[in-house]
């Protein structure tokens, strides 16, 4: 069985739908990429999961419960984590406050996992005192990271987690999040950097227009020539 | 030396007791902004209504023939404000949920937040009438005057009993407010939700207790506050509806969203209040030989019936200088 499921999802913010029928599914041990172009309903496919917004029609199953348009503080304590794409911190708190909201729905001593955390991204550990709000667009990203594991999650969603960052901090964060995912949490993540995410994922899901049109391993997306010229920018370099 | 108590005794006691009043109903008004991002309107009815609340229990206390002295009267202060919390909390699930439950726009909770004004002010209407009432009809204010053993001076320090009391019960609350947002789980899942509230939720924050705590605490920041005024002053329907525009000044001047902020920001114009309709031609009276004879009297920077204006005048400037407030809050 699947960890998480997506069943012919349709879904929108209130006007037409954006989704038109997506269907994902990956197991804990995957690491899950989706790509495609602007606007292919990405990001809206994530916020469905997280029941940020009405999913109108197919269902979402995780670990074999229904969680179809499940208020987003009750999935938490399921074990879904989800890093949005944007506005993914606290600003006005510091790096360690913002750890502590992740893992706010624990009432266990958490401070093995915020050890975790700080030995994974050595920076944060560093500026835990700081306002995470005055940290580097890197740092930033490491926090929201952070900030989503401190709840033990099984399911990691990210949305671009590599968005923006230097071309060394999208390595790095690239190799943290086979770490994670080598320690037991499934990824399903959203990524511009679609070449690159390809190479770490075992599931690969290409969207356009709110509709799954390629769907395979990483490897079998990069080495497929349509996926790679109308969707990776070209054929594969040599 | 007797001029310096006279300023003591008329600007700053006065001061710090209105920016008391001011800073609670502000941190309410901000608390209640990071929250929920409307202006809520009806702060000074609600604090009010807190004021009548603890009438209506210190009478009853007296009529059980419970002596209504220091200190059983303050006793009565944690009861009211439970009571008052939970009338906030009752006016939230009644005009302001459902509308939110909707997703309305902020200005339509604020002029939902109006009406709100205008029912509570009728209700007490109803009940009270339009008279006002004192608390110390039995019993009379304690006032403590301090004597300055030294040579020549006549004048005591002087304040009342409940000014003392209250001025102490604010700075205990602020304290605790702060160990409570900067400590508690609750604490700082407030200021998460007041940071980014979509992100405290897919955090796995509960939004609606966060919202039942934040009006538990404005409720009973605006019971302390209305409670004040009313030992200060006398009580009726439109006791703290008066002072609405200072109490908003405050939280606009420190910055809305910021607590520490708010309470500057309350005292920052309670005593610009305090020292703009104090007399100052009083502390020249010791040089007045020396003085020409067309110097006034009187030399207060603004008529007291005007005290209303300095509130203005510092929410304009901040406006113009600084939008966002003196701790950088939301800018409007
Ligand atoms: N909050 C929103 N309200 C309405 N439409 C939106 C919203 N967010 C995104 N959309 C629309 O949904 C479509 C898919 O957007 P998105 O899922 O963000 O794409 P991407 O694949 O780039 O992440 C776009 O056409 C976008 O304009
Ligand atoms: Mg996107």
């Amino acid at each position: 069985m699947s960890l998480i499921e997506l069943r012919s999802i349709v879904a929108g913010y209130g006007g037409a739908p954006i989704l038109h029928g997506v269907d994902i599914a990956i197991d804990q041990s995957d690491i899950g990429v989706v790509v495609g172009p602007n606007g292919a309903g990405k990001s809206t496919t994530l916020k469905a999961v997280f029941g940020l917004l009405t999913v109108t029609a197919g269902s979402i199953v995780f670990d074999g419960a229904d969680i179809t348009n499940a208020r987003s503080d009750r999935l938490v304590p399921m074990g879904l984590s989800y890093v949005p794409q944007e506005k993914n911190i606290f600003p006005t708190m510091s790096v360690e406050e913002n750890l502590e909201m992740g893992a706010f729905i624990r009432r266990d001593d958490f401070s093995g996992s915020l050890a975790s955390v700080y030995e994974m991204f050595p920076p944060l550990k560093e500026k835990r005192r700081q306002k995470a709000g005055e940290l580097s667009g890197g740092q930033r990203q490491m926090v929201a990271i952070g900030r989503a594991l401190m709840s033990r999650p099984r399911l990691l969603m990210l949305d671009e987690p590599s968005a923006g960052l230097s071309p060394r901090y999208v390595l790095e964060i690239f190799e943290r999040i086979v770490a994670i995912n080598k320690s037991g949490v499934g990824i399903l993540m959203v990524e511009q950097n679609a070449r690159q995410a390809l190479q770490i994922a075992s599931r690969g899901f290409v969207l356009a227009a709110g509709q799954n049109r390629f769907t395979g391993t990483g490897r079998e997306l990069l080495d497929d020539p349509e996926v790679a010229k109308s969707f990776l920018g070209g054929a594969v370099p040599a | 030396m007797n001029e310096a108590i006279f300023f003591l005794n008329n600007a700053v006691v006065p001061g710090l007791v209105i920016g008391s009043i001011y800073a609670l109903g502000a941190v309410g008004i901000t608390l209640i902004y990071g929250i929920l991002r409307f202006a809520h309107f009806a702060h000074g009815d609600l604090m009010t209504m807190g004021g009548f609340v603890s009438y209506l229990l210190a009478i009853g206390l007296a009529g059980i023939g419970v002596s209504t002295t220091f200190p059983v009267a303050y006793l009565i202060l944690p009861v009211a404000i439970a009571i008052t919390a939970v009338a906030a909390l009752a006016i939230d699930r009644m005009f302001y949920a459902p509308l939110r439950a909707r997703g309305v726009k902020p200005v339509t909770l604020l002029v939902a937040s109006i009406g709100v004004t205008m029912m509570i002010q009728g209700l007490i209407r109803l009940f009270f009438g339009t008279g006002t009432y004192n608390f110390f009809e039995a019993t009379p204010k304690v006032i403590h005057q301090i004597r300055l053993p030294i040579e020549g001076v006549t004048r005591p320090i002087s304040f009342t009993q409940p000014q003392v009391v209250m001025v102490l019960v604010t700075v205990a609350v602020v304290i605790a407010l702060h160990f409570f947002l900067t400590r508690s789980r609750f604490g700082k899942a407030m200021r998460a939700v007041s940071d980014n509230a979509d992100l405290a939720q897919v955090s796995g924050i509960n939004l609606r207790m966060v919202v039942r705590i934040t009006w538990i605490i404005a409720g009973g920041l605006a019971c302390l506050a209305g409670t004040m005024l009313a030992l200060d002053v006398t009580l009726k329907p439109d006791l703290a509806f008066n002072i609405i525009l200072p109490i908003f000044a405050a939280a606009i001047v420190g910055g809305v969203g910021q607590v520490y902020g708010a309470i500057a920001g309350g005292y920052l114009i309670g005593f610009a209040e305090s020292l703009s309709v104090f007399n100052w031609a009083v502390l020249l009276r010791p040089f007045r030989d020396q003085l020409p004879d067309w110097l006034p009297t009187n030399l207060a920077i603004v008529p007291t019936e005007y005290k209303l204006t300095v509130a203005f005048v510092i929410l304009v400037i901040t406006l113009l200088v600084r939008p966002t407030g003196i701790f950088r809050g939301a800018s409007l």
